[in-house]
């Protein structure tokens, strides 16, 4: 029933699309760049939360 | 290389774990008594504040609000600091956030017992907090935007990123859905009518469980997770595509919530679409979650805090399944409107967001203060009494769902509803919702053990307040071409754009359309806008909370025309500032309510439901008989909705009080007449129950004028 007013509107068919070609470019840009990066680079960022276990606890202070 | 010495700010992330275990607790316990409620509704004391209409807010707030919000920033705070290797930007801009947050927690405890709420789900509280909502949450971007940007670790982690799409897109939804007319000082109308404001509404909260209650949570689990297994996370490559693909697609899917309703189909459409797209990345960030722990199973034996986890992540992994299958259109038949919504929300709730905030819990109090945790032994009896009450809770309201959904279709072979009466789907279903006060009297048991045991742990240890690290400065290197900007300061600017393009894109095309032809709702020539009268009984209506237990949309099934009238057309909303279709039916549908009962039903109704209903769990509004309306308040609400665009003429204040008054006399009049033993009794014309009913007699009339039948039960 809504195709109806939907009708209306100009160049309605090209809102799908629109929506397809900007999900496509979207996934195949976003394969592009996760592949992009090298195994080292990866890795590295991968650890980051590891590497912060070796503090200084001698400032510590009692509350 | 020199290495610069700096100090993590602790103190902070204190104070946030304080206030996500004592929100927690009060969240919890909200939960309780209103499930205790639609079993036993004496529960509701009799009193205005408590009922469940002003009640189920409260929980729904303080659970994602408070408790998760604040475990959010909790973890955030922690994680930030050490993932960026750099003290917070501003100690003041952290306590200002901190007392900020908890004093607009407090004002939503105040206002939404007191009925002071816009009506709109997880938006409920009222245009001066929404305000204060929005500057405490810039000042929670800047500082940290201004973290970021201090950074000495070059790359940001994944869960910086989640953290920064959960800042920008919070900020959006907030303010795209907050948009309302203030009317005084504690009132104000949604910009947005009808289907527009269903569909903003929407957009938001789904949106609001995508970005609250999921992206930071991920960002924690990236985070902790790997801290816990000490290993890091099983493919980083597949946590950039769960990033990007995740925000880029959740915001789409909005409309899967307005299934059948008087939303356009193609948007409807749409938001089935980009629901099923949806599992593709949350399975694979479940899947990332669990698989970090390959090699490491011998570890969630031991280790609670990694039990939480893996049980947490279990349940996302269950949510976002369940979620897609939900927005097929003919699951959504039967499962929308019934329990089996809120089984969903809390295997999301419960599981996801409970589970990984108490791993998290008990990974950083003994981190914090430098000890061990009290015992081990009571967190594990957490865990299991924890995940049994999950279990408990939600098996009865998968039941309960179901059950009821396929009674109100039912058809005798003569072709009249099974269970005309609503009551009698209700009666079947209670002993479901004594099974799910059960599990969620166990789910908070376990979180009561926790708390003892984090005092208890805190207590053995010494806390510590800032501490220390030190790590080189990230050197500034200079980019050929264009400006001399430093790789700093572009990275996490360009990042933050991206991602807010991302978001923009999908809301722009579910919502434009609609927005930009008025044709997309045809006009219906009969809609008029409410009378003074019926106004300020809508009003009453949002004020006591009825949209929580009672839709006003009528989908287009048999079993829904033949017991409730015809189904609802988009036309008919037009003037309703703020929407009213409600999302759950734990009493009927009211959206043609004026064409099945009467005046003097209505008025023996609201005062003692169980009079005319006989086992109703509906709480009894003896207040509105007393508390009279002054006329004169309605005044300013007409010029609200003119403002609007609801086409009051110019000047009508200077009769709408006689209108008012009139109506109100004719109302008190149709009691009297209606109903023998009411002829003696007094009835201010001005009391709020007239109001009211003039409003619910007036629901559904516009389009078809069916002459009214007096009936006995709730049908």
């Amino acid at each position: 029933m809504f195709k109806h007013y939907f009708e209306q509107i100009d160049n309605v068919a090209i809102w799908p699309i629109i929506s397809l070609v900007i999900f496509v470019v979207f996934f195949v840009g976003l394969t592009l760049y996760v592949m992009s990066h090298d195994k080292e680079t990866i890795d590295e960022i991968a650890s980051i939360p590891l590497a912060d276990d070796d503090v200084l606890p001698e400032s510590g202070e009692k509350s | 290389m020199t290495l610069e010495k700096f100090e993590y700010d602790n103190r902070i992330v204190r104070a946030f774990i304080i206030a996500t275990v004592v929100f927690g607790l009060v969240g919890m316990l909200v939960g309780l008594t209103v499930a205790i409620q639609l079993f036993y509704p004496d529960l509701n004391l009799g009193i205005p504040y408590t009922t469940f209409g002003r009640l189920r807010p409260l929980h729904t707030n303080a659970i994602i609000f408070a408790f998760v919000g604040n475990s959010v920033f909790a973890g955030v705070y922690y994680s930030l600091q050490r993932l960026l290797k750099t003290r917070m930007f501003s100690d003041a801009l952290s306590w200002i956030n901190f007392w900020g947050w908890q004093t607009i927690i407090l004002a939503a405890a105040i206002t939404l017992p007191l009925g002071i709420t816009t009506s709109k789900e997880y938006a409920e509280l009222e245009w001066p907090i929404d305000i204060a909502i929005t500057v405490i949450w810039v000042i929670f971007g800047i500082n940290m935007i201004g973290t970021i940007l201090k950074r000495r670790e070059r790359h940001m982690y994944v869960a910086v990123w989640f953290y920064i799409a959960t800042f920008i897109t919070v900020a959006v939804l907030h303010v795209v859905n907050s948009f309302e007319m203030p009317v005084t000082f504690l009132k104000s109308y949604s910009w947005y009518a009808g289907v527009q404001d269903a569909l903003v509404q929407w957009w938001y909260g789904h949106n609001a469980v995508a970005f609250f209650l999921t992206t930071p949570v991920l960002g924690l689990m990236y985070y902790f997770l790997p801290k816990a297994a000490n290993r890091p996370v099983y493919s980083y490559r597949l946590s950039i595509i769960h990033f990007w693909s995740l925000i880029f697609i959740y915001i789409w899917a909005g409309p899967h919530h307005l299934l059948y309703t008087s939303l356009p189909d193609w948007a409807q459409s749409l938001g089935t679409v980009f629901s099923i797209m949806l599992i593709a990345p949350s399975w694979g960030g479940m899947l990332n979650g669990l698989l970090t722990l390959r090699g490491a199973w011998d570890k969630v034996r031991e280790d609670p805090v990694l039990k939480f986890m893996v049980v947490a992540v279990t349940a996302y992994g269950m949510a976002t399944l369940e979620g897609p299958l939900l927005s097929l259109k003919n699951i959504n038949a039967i499962a929308h409107f019934s329990d089996w919504i809120i089984a969903h929300v809390h295997i999301g709730g419960l599981g996801w967001n409970g589970f990984l905030a108490f791993g998290m819990l008990y990974y950083l109090i003994p981190k914090m203060y430098q000890t061990k945790l009290w015992s081990t032994k009571l967190a594990n009896t957490h865990f299991w009494i924890g995940t049994l009450g999950i279990v408990i809770y939600a098996l009865p309201m998968y039941v309960a769902g179901v059950v009821q959904s396929l009674m109100w279709k039912q058809f005798t072979p003569d072709g009249l509803l099974v269970y005309g009466n609503f009551l009698e789907t209700v009666n079947s279903i209670k002993p479901m919702y004594v099974m799910r006060a059960v599990g969620g009297a166990l789910y908070l048991t376990g979180a009561i053990m926790m708390s003892y045991n984090l005092v208890k742990t805190a207590k053995q240890g010494k806390f510590l307040s800032d501490e220390a690290d030190e790590a080189p400065a990230l050197e500034k290197k200079k980019i050929t071409g264009g400006h001399w900007h430093s790789v700093l300061e572009r990275k996490p600017v360009l990042f933050t754009t991206l991602a807010f393009v991302a978001i923009v894109i999908g809301g722009v095309i579910e919502m434009v359309p609609t927005f930009l032809v008025k044709s997309n709702v045809p006009t219906i020539s009969s809609v008029k806008p409410y009378t003074p009268l019926e106004l300020e009984g809508r009003d009453i209506y949002i004020r006591e909370g009825c949209n929580n237990c009672h839709s006003q949309m009528i989908r287009p099934f048999r079993s829904e025309t033949v017991r409730y009238g015809e189904y609802s057309k988009a036309g008919e909303f037009v003037y309703d500032h703020p929407f009213l279709w409600g999302s759950k039916r734990t009493g009927p549908d009211l959206h043609r309510v004026g064409d099945r009962l009467t005046e003097s039903w209505h008025f023996s109704h609201m005062y003692e439901p169980t009079s005319t209903s006989p086992g109703s769990i509906m709480p009894p509004y003896p207040w509105l008989y007393e508390d009279v309306v002054d006329p004169e308040t309605v005044l300013p609400k007409i010029s609200a909705m003119r403002n609007l665009g609801v086409p009051y003429q110019d000047g009508y204040e200077k009769i709408a009080v006689q209108d008012y008054m009139a109506q109100a006399n004719k109302v008190v009049e149709e009691i009297k007449s209606q109903n023998e033993e009411l002829k003696d009794q007094v009835i201010v014309p001005e009391s709020e129950i007239v109001a009211l009913i003039a409003y619910l007699e007036r629901l559904g009339k516009d389009i078809n004028a069916k002459t009214k039948t007096e009936e006995t039960a709730n049908k």
